[in-house]
């Protein structure tokens, strides 16, 4: 709530200041020929009108609230020499340029725009193309990140940067950018209660989206395919994760998403779509799973180490050639009044709740654990009368895992 | 050969069980489709059918009509007809009936209940190709087996042998080979093994279609290109078609060295 | 009309023919005769080139049998045991025979003959013994070919049907065909045959006129000069 105040107050502020705040245009056949230039005359509040055209340069510092305007797109071309924009003053918005060329280096991050210890940023309608670091957020809190077009050509990871980073940054919204072709399409790294919602963050090198140490933080409606590896999030506290999708996340490690040491987090109407691993589970616990798709993915769920007090219900498994996977033979986590299309049961008292419980967890998970080159037996008839064994008296697998109430039809 | 296979085609068209094999798979598809409202799931249920249904069916269906047109095919071999004609003749017709029953059988239901306007059409599809290689070749084994075995219950006998071993055998006595050398690289092993058994292969096709995202979680580079690109469609269908060719290969062979 | 020399067959390490050379002219009734086991349908099945020989020559029409089907055009032949498929219908299956000979028939005549044409319309599985063998008769004779084999052709007819068959049959000699006969009732034989072709394990024992035959074993009733073939060789 304060939080909203607190951006009302701020746009009423600049809105007051454009009255006495001036424009001043950059065009290459202007007065002002150059941004560097225009930066340098501009006063507080002052706006910067950059006009179409090209303009060959770096390491540009705005060090004083102002607004960085571009007109159909101007082009700053870095021309691979280092960083392109550097903020480091409250209350600066850099609006509608087209950067490309950013530096690439191994020692240093350079960025297209880098934030650095700076609040109420916007930075929005930004198209970046060549680049090694896209917008970077350093200890830079209550800003916003929108519409913004990362397209990146990374090949390897090592010589490649994120689209999106934020490093100790807190209470900033990240909302309709679209990032491809990068490292991390989205990184986060020590930032609390973000909010991330409507991105598309796809075919990047890892991760479509990337979570340390980060917490309270929010991210829906977003869109993560052929990513890598698919999201990450890893060592955070109560994230939230509504309505988002992950889809076609297909390779040796590749998974929707990767929770590992995640707790009290939420994970509500997802839908995880031909992934190698839909959601692959190491160490954490206390997890809510609700009302979830999982559609066609190798493994929906698989579940490695330690993890407990987690809940799945009203989720829809949808032909997956696995449901769960686990790779012990405990269990202390809860499924219920979710819907298998591989169930097989029947529902008598026509209460829309199977009458036998179903058993998620097929003995051929096991042995594919143990020898992976069996998939090539999956769906075989031998295979079938194995795990139909297996189902009828549970030997290697946890025999308190079923779901004693499963859905006969699929969860809305 | 035209004309004998038409007479054999037109002979079982005519024949109860050609009939009882296509009211199976449409009712079949009907049940299903009925059951689940869902022709995603369906295609996948179908599959397991197919896998050991149509080989078993193809296979019973091909030693009976072989031995029960023992007379006819006398009266044949004394007509002016080269002999391979005949027996790829009647091998023709046989295994044509089958096919058209079961993709008749199955595609009524299915095309009655949407499938033209869904996206399954392609497993669908799929599916059927692969139903339809497996009637030729179990048809064609069914064949050989019954052309080199006068005696009719030995040669029934062997028949479903054969299928037990390809349908159920094959694969454990596979998975079990894994198991114990699973300290070695196995992929390119893992391959070729299913490349023996054509029901292997034909899951194979089907498992590119329905479970390439479990496939592509395995590390090795063999498997990633084979499953990967089209190495392992490519390589499936012509080893399927290897398979068609040769037991019929051998079933013209034989049969012009055969007594009658 | 047939040539063979020096005729090999065995089945498994049964030697069903040896050294069998056998000379057939042209025009004639030849009874193929026998005791059972004796080697008459493998003579037979190996002229129409169901038998594949292991050794010898074998030529009909001055064709060579081994790897060739054209030169059965030519011949006519009655299998033993007619089962036909049985999901055709009389018509059906006398259409193609038709169909897979190409040449001109005489069907309707024969049809006619042996009155079948109440049962032209019913599947072939529903029909009697006799019916069936009457069908059968029907397929050999409609075309005109030099060469007729006939094997058991009597089975199952009809007193009434076996005079018009002996009649068709004694037409078809009239026209200077071959016919081959092979069948277990002598006095068919007797009233038909104008040369006996013996068999005796795996080899010609004896070939000529029924004449010949008698004089040869001094008998004088036909039934019996074949009974002291098999007794004379039993005894040497």
């Amino acid at each position: 709530m304060g939080y909203y105040n607190r951006h009302l107050l701020v746009l009423l502020f600049l809105i007051g200041n454009s009255l006495w705040a001036k424009t001043i245009t950059v065009c290459p056949d202007c007065k002002v020929k150059s941004i560097k230039e225009g930066i340098g005359i501009a006063s507080d509040y002052d706006t910067l009108l950059i006009k179409k055209g090209t303009y060959k340069e770096f390491n540009l510092l705005v060090d004083k609230p102002m607004t960085l305007l571009g007109e159909n797109f101007p082009v700053i071309d870095g021309e691979d020499r280092g960083e392109i924009i550097r903020v480091v003053s409250d209350n600066v918005t850099i609006d509608g340029l087209f950067i490309i060329n950013v530096g690439t280096s191994y020692t240093t991050d350079y960025a297209a725009i880098r934030v650095v210890k700076s609040e109420n940023f916007l930075i929005q309608n930004v198209v970046l193309e060549k680049l090694f670091f896209g917008i970077y957020l350093e200890k830079s809190n209550h800003g916003k990140v929108y519409h913004n077009k990362i397209v990146g050509d990374a090949v390897d990871e090592y010589n490649s940067g994120n689209g999106i980073q934020l490093w100790y940054s807190h209470h900033v919204e990240v909302d309709r950018n679209i990032v491809q072709g990068v490292r991390d399409g989205i990184y986060l790294e020590f930032s609390d209660h973000i909010t991330i919602n409507d991105n598309e963050s796809t075919n990047n090198l890892r991760y479509g989206l990337h979570f340390m140490f980060s917490d309270d933080d929010v991210y829906t409606n977003n869109t993560f395919e052929k990513n890598g590896a698919g999201v990450a999030v890893m060592f955070s506290k109560r994230i939230r994760m509504v309505g988002n999708t992950f889809r076609q996340n297909w390779g040796t490690a590749a998974f929707g998403m990767l929770l590992k040491e995640i707790n009290d987090a939420e994970i509500i109407g997802n839908t995880f779509e031909e992934n190698t691993i839909g959601i692959n589970i190491e160490g954490s616990n206390r997890i809510t799973y609700r009302n979830n798709d999982f559609i066609n993915n190798g493994w929906a769920v698989k579940v490695l180490g330690a993890c407990y007090t987690n809940s799945f219900e009203h989720n829809n498994f949808l032909y997956n050639s696995f449901d769960i996977s686990y790779n012990s033979k405990l269990n202390d986590n809860k499924f219920e009044n979710n819907y298998w299309s591989n169930y097989t049961g029947y529902d008598l008292d026509k209460d829309g709740i199977g009458d036998v419980p179903y058993r998620p967890v097929k003995l051929f998970s096991y042995i594919v654990n143990r020898t992976p080159e069996t998939i090539v037996l999956l769906r075989s008839l031998f295979m079938d009368i194995i795990d139909f064994s297996e189902k009828v008296s549970p030997v290697f697998t946890p025999d308190n895992l079923l779901d004693t109430l499963p859905l006969m039809k699929k969860a809305e | 050969m035209l004309k004998i296979l038409k007479y054999s085609f037109y002979d079982l068209m005519r024949s109860r069980w050609s009939y009882v094999y296509f009211l199976f798979y449409l009712a079949l598809g009907f049940v299903l489709l009925f059951l689940n409202q869902d022709l995603s799931k369906a295609v996948i249920t179908l599959m397991n059918v197919i896998i050991v249904l149509v080989p078993l069916i193809s296979t019973i269906f091909g030693v009976m009509y072989f031995y029960n047109s023992k007379e006819f095919t006398e009266l044949l071999l004394a007509q002016p007809l080269k002999r391979t004609s005949i027996f790829l003749g009647q091998y023709l017709g046989v295994a044509g009936s089958l096919t058209l029953s079961l993709v008749l059988g199955l595609g009524i239901p299915f095309v009655l209940y949407g499938l033209f306007r869904s996206d399954a059409i392609w497993d669908f599809s799929l599916l059927l190709v692969t139903g339809a290689f497996l009637t030729m070749i179990f048809t064609a084994l069914a064949f050989n087996i019954a052309l080199s075995n006068e005696n009719k219950i030995k040669g029934f006998g062997y028949a479903v042998l054969m299928w037990l071993f390809l349908a159920v055998i094959y694969d454990g006595l596979f998975l079990l080979s894994l198991i114990i050398f699973e300290e070695y690289p196995l992929d390119s092993f893992s391959l070729a093994a299913t490349t023996f058994n054509p029901i292997d292969l034909s899951r194979t096709l089907i498992l590119l279609k329905l479970d390439i995202s479990a496939l592509l979680g395995y590390t090795g580079a063999v498997f990633k290109s084979y499953f990967g690109t089209n190495l392992g469609l490519f390589v499936s269908l012509g080893m399927l078609v290897l398979w068609t060719i040769l037991p019929v290969w051998r079933l013209a062979y034989k049969s012009k060295r055969k007594d009658f | 009309m047939i040539e063979i020399e020096n005729l090999h067959k065995k089945f498994g390490k049964n030697q069903v023919l040896s050294h069998l050379d056998l000379h057939i002219n042209e025009g004639g009734i030849f009874a193929v005769l026998g005791p059972n086991g004796s080697g008459k349908t493998t003579l037979i099945k190996s002229i129409l080139g169901m038998v594949v020989p292991n050794k010898g020559n074998l030529t009909v029409l001055g064709a060579s049998v081994r790897k060739n089907w054209k030169y059965r055009q030519e011949i006519d032949y009655l299998p033993q045991i007619a089962n036909f498929p049985g999901n055709l219908k009389v018509r059906e299956l006398i259409r193609m025979i038709k169909d897979l000979r190409q040449k001109p028939s005489r069907e309707q005549e024969l049809i006619t003959l042996f009155g079948l044409e109440p049962f032209l319309d019913k599947k072939l599985a529903t029909l009697s013994g006799g019916t069936k063998q009457k069908v059968n008769i029907v397929l050999t004779f409609m075309f005109d070919s030099p060469l007729i084999i006939l094997d058991e052709p009597t089975t199952g007819l009809d007193p009434a049907s076996l005079i018009k068959l002996k009649e068709l049959i004694l037409q078809e000699k009239g026209k200077g065909k071959t016919i081959l006969i092979t069948t277990h009732i002598m006095q068919f034989v007797e009233e038909m045959a104008d040369k006996i072709v013996y068999l005796l394990e795996g080899n010609i024992y004896f070939k000529g006129t029924i004449d010949e035959l008698m004089a040869k074993t001094e008998q004088s009733d036909f039934e019996h000069a074949i009974a002291a073939i098999s007794t004379h060789t039993t005894n040497a």
